[in-house]
C-alpha cells in the first residue's frame, strides 16, 4: 500500500521489426505505399462487396440504385429463397459437389501413393516413371486427341469424363514427391528401421507428418473440380440435369447482361428470360461459400505448400 | 556431402547427395569401382516392388489421357470421321495443314494469342515483382498477412465468376457505368469493345493471377540475407540503391525462371477466358489458338482441321520453351533446369 509505483513515461517505441540501419519512413513515401497497397487490397474486397450486398437486396432497392448495390438499402433474404427453391439450381449445387468430393479423393489418392512411389531415389525405375510424368508437362495431345479419346471411350454425357482426365496434376505430385524426399526422409528411414513396410510408413509416419502440405494439395485439386466448366462444355454440353454450379452461373448470369451466353447449341433452353439481379449475384455467392469456407483454415499453408514444390520443380 | 567427394571410403553404399546429379549408370559404374556390390534388378524388384505399385495408378491415367492422345494426333492427317475411327479415316496428308495455313481466320487467331502474349508479357509481368518487392517491405507481419490473404483469394476464383464480377463492375450495366449515367456522362462499355479487349483481358488476368504470383517472388525476398542490406547500409547507401543493388538482383534467378515459363506458355493465352466473352467482343478479336481448335475442330465435327491447330500449336510451344530456356542458358541463369 504504500510503496506506489511511478509509471514510466509513455515513449513511442520504434518497430521492433526495423532493422537498426534502416532509415526512418519518410511521410510521402508512408503514404504513397499505403495508398497503393489501400487500393490493391480495395480492388479485391469491394467487387464482392457489392456483389454480397446486391445479392441481399430488395428488388425496389436494385431499381433504385440503378443497378449493382453499394450501400445496403433494404435487405432481404428474398433472393436466396428463390434461388434455392429452383430445381436447376439445387442440382447443380449436388453435382457440383459430388464431383468436387469425389474427384479429390480420386486425386489426393492417386497424388500421394505416386508421390510416395517416387520418392525414394534409389528404388528401380523411379527414374523412369519420373520422366513419363514430366514429359506430359511439356508435350500434350492438345484438345482435340484427348476428346476423342475420352469420347471413345464412352465418357460423352457420363460424370467421370469431368474427373478421370484431369484427376493426375503432375504438378502436385512433384510438389508432394519433394516434400516426402526431404521433409519426410529421415522419418521414412527412421520407420524402415522399426520393420514398417511402405504402406504402414505412409499412412502412419509420412501422412501424419506432411499435413500442411496435403492441405494445400488438397485445396488446389478441390477448387480445381469446382471451378471446372470447360469440361462441361465438352462432355454434356446440352443435358442440364447434370450441370455443375459453375455452368448455371453462366446461363443465370451472363444472359441478356452484354454476354448473351449462347456459346453452343442446346444452351439456352434452361433459363430463357433474364433472372433478377439480385438473384444472380445470390449464384455468384453460392459459388463462392465453399472457397470462403475453407480458405482460413488453408491459407496459413500456402506458402509452404507451393514452394516446396515450385522452387526445386 | 560426403558421397560427392572423390576420396569416399565408408564402407555403405554413399547416399547420394542433393547436387549429386550422376546418372544411375554412371553411379552404378562408380559404386562397382569402389567395390560396393550392385543389386541385380531382380533383387531390387523384389524390394521395390510396392512403391512401384504405387505409382500404377497416376501412370495408367496418364497412359489413358495424356499418352493415347499423343497417338490420336495422327488425326491432324486425316480427314477424321467418328463412325470410321482412327483406323478407318481417309489419309489427309498435309491437306489440312495447307488449309489451316490458307485460312485467313487461323492467322487471325495466330495474331490475337501473339498480341495478347505480348500485352501480358508488359503489362502483366511486372506487377507480381513490383507488387512482392513493396510487400516486402511492409514491416508489420501481421498486416502483411493480411494483405496476402487477401490478394492470394481470386486465384482460386473461376473465370466464369472473374468475368462475372468483371461484368458487373465494368460492364454495360455495372458499377461503373452506374455512376456514369447518374452523373450524366456518356455510358462507356468497357466489356464488349474488340479494339481494348487485350487491354480488358490483361486487366482480368493481372486481378486473377498477380496477387498469387507474388509467392515465388516473396520466396526469393525473403533468401536474400539481410546482412547485405547492413553493409550497403553503413557503406553509406540510401534504400533506393539498396533496391537497386540487392533486392532486385537477389530476384534475378526467378525472375528469369517465370520468364522462361511464360515465353513457353506464349501460345497457351487461357482458354476459358476466351470462350466465356468471346460472343461478347466477336470472335475476330477473342479468339486465340485453343478457342480456334474448338470453335474450328469440335463445335464443327471437322476434327482433323482442329487436330492440326492443336498440333500447330504444340510444336511452336515446344519450339519456344526450348529457345527461352537457351535464352536463359545464355545470361547464365539455371531455367528450367541446370545445363
Amino acid at each position: 500500500m504504500t510503496t506506489t509505483t511511478v509509471p514510466l513515461p509513455r515513449r513511442r517505441r520504434r518497430n521492433p521489426n526495423r532493422p537498426v540501419w534502416a532509415e526512418q519512413p519518410t511521410v510521402l513515401g508512408q503514404t504513397g505505399k499505403g495508398a497503393v497497397l489501400t487500393l490493391v487490397v480495395a480492388a479485391v474486397v469491394v467487387p464482392l462487396w457489392i456483389i454480397v450486398v446486391t445479392s441481399f437486396s430488395t428488388q425496389a432497392a436494385t431499381n433504385r440504385a440503378g443497378g449493382m448495390v453499394i450501400w445496403p438499402d433494404g435487405l432481404t433474404t428474398a433472393a436466396y429463397r428463390e434461388m434455392l427453391g429452383d430445381p436447376t439450381v439445387r442440382t447443380s449445387l449436388l453435382v457440383s459437389l459430388g464431383i468436387t468430393v469425389v474427384g479429390t479423393a480420386v486425386s489426393m489418392a492417386v497424388s500421394i501413393l505416386c508421390a510416395y512411389g517416387l520418392s525414394r531415389s534409389r528404388s528401380l525405375g523411379h527414374r523412369l516413371i519420373l520422366t513419363l510424368l514430366v514429359v506430359t508437362m511439356f508435350v500434350s495431345g492438345g484438345l482435340i486427341p484427348t476428346f476423342l479419346v475420352v469420347t471413345g471411350l464412352g465418357g460423352y454425357g457420363r460424370y467421370w469424363a469431368l474427373i478421370l482426365p484431369s484427376a493426375v496434376s503432375v504438378f502436385n505430385i512433384l510438389v508432394l514427391r519433394a516434400f516426402y524426399s526431404s521433409t519426410a526422409a529421415d522419418l521414412i528411414d527412421a520407420a524402415r528401421i522399426d520393420g514398417a513396410g511402405d504402406w504402414r510408413t505412409l499412412w502412419s509416419v509420412v501422412l501424419p507428418t506432411s499435413r500442411a502440405v496435403t492441405a494445400v494439395i488438397t485445396l488446389f485439386y478441390a477448387v480445381s473440380y469446382w471451378n471446372a466448366f470447360f469440361n462441361v462444355m465438352l462432355y454434356m454440353p446440352t443435358d442440364s440435369q447434370k450441370w455443375p454450379l459453375q455452368y448455371v452461373l453462366l446461363t443465370y448470369v451472363n444472359r441478356g447482361n452484354g454476354l448473351p451466353g449462347s456459346l453452343n447449341s442446346g444452351f439456352g433452353s434452361a433459363h430463357a428470360e433474364t433472372a433478377p439481379l439480385a438473384l444472380q449475384m445470390a449464384v455468384v455467392v453460392l459459388t463462392l461459400v465453399p472457397l470462403l469456407l475453407a480458405y482460413p483454415f488453408m491459407q496459413k499453408h500456402f506458402r509452404t505448400g507451393v514452394l516446396t514444390g515450385a522452387i526445386k520443380g | 556431402m560426403a558421397g560427392a567427394a572423390p576420396t569416399h571410403t565408408s564402407d555403405t553404399p554413399a547416399a547420394p547427395a542433393a547436387e549429386d546429379r550422376r546418372t544411375p549408370r554412371a553411379r552404378r559404374r562408380k559404386n562397382r569401382e569402389q567395390g560396393h556390390p550392385t543389386l541385380d534388378w531382380r533383387t531390387r524388384l523384389r524390394r521395390d516392388k510396392t512403391l512401384i505399385l504405387m505409382t500404377l495408378p497416376a501412370v495408367a491415367l496418364l497412359l489413358v489421357f495424356n499418352y493415347a492422345p499423343l497417338v490420336g494426333l495422327v488425326t491432324a492427317f486425316q480427314y477424321y470421321d467418328p463412325l470410321d475411327g482412327i483406323r478407318n479415316s481417309q489419309w489427309a496428308g498435309l491437306a489440312q495443314f495447307t488449309a489451316l495455313f490458307h485460312d485467313p481466320l487461323f492467322w487471325g487467331a495466330l495474331k490475337n494469342t501473339l498480341v495478347l502474349s505480348f500485352v501480358q508479357l508488359i503489362l502483366f509481368f511486372p506487377v507480381p515483382i513490383a507488387l512482392a518487392v513493396l510487400l516486402n517491405s511492409v514491416l508489420s507481419e501481421r498486416l502483411r498477412n493480411l494483405i496476402q490473404s487477401i490478394v492470394y483469394l481470386p486465384h482460386f476464383f473461376s473465370w466464369v465468376l472473374t468475368i462475372t464480377i468483371f461484368q458487373q463492375m465494368l460492364g454495360g450495366a455495372g458499377v461503373l457505368n452506374q455512376a456514369l449515367r447518374s452523373h450524366s456522362v456518356g455510358t462507356w462499355d468497357i466489356m464488349t469493345n474488340p479494339h481494348t479487349f487485350a487491354l480488358l483481358v490483361t486487366g482480368q488476368a493481372v486481378w486473377k493471377e498477380a496477387g498469387w504470383g507474388i509467392i515465388v517472388f516473396l520466396a526469393a525476398l525473403a533468401a536474400i540475407d539481410p546482412a547485405l542490406y547492413e553493409a550497403a547500409a553503413v557503406d553509406g547507401s540510401g534504400p533506393w540503391r539498396r533496391m537497386w543493388h540487392i533486392t532486385l538482383p537477389g530476384m534475378r534467378g526467378v525472375v528469369v525462371l517465370m520468364l522462361v515459363l511464360r515465353l513457353g506458355n506464349a501460345l497457351s493465352v487461357g482458354f476459358e477466358q476466351f470462350l466465356v466473352q468471346r460472343v461478347a467482343v466477336g470472335h475476330n478479336a477473342a479468339d486465340v489458338l485453343d478457342t480456334f481448335s474448338f470453335y474450328y475442330g469440335i463445335a464443327t465435327d471437322n476434327y482433323g482441321y482442329g487436330a492440326a491447330a492443336g498440333l500447330f500449336k504444340s510444336v511452336i510451344s515446344l519450339l519456344l520453351i526450348w529457345g527461352a530456356n537457351k535464352l536463359a542458358h545464355a545470361f547464365g541463369e539455371d531455367g528450367l533446369y541446370r545445363r
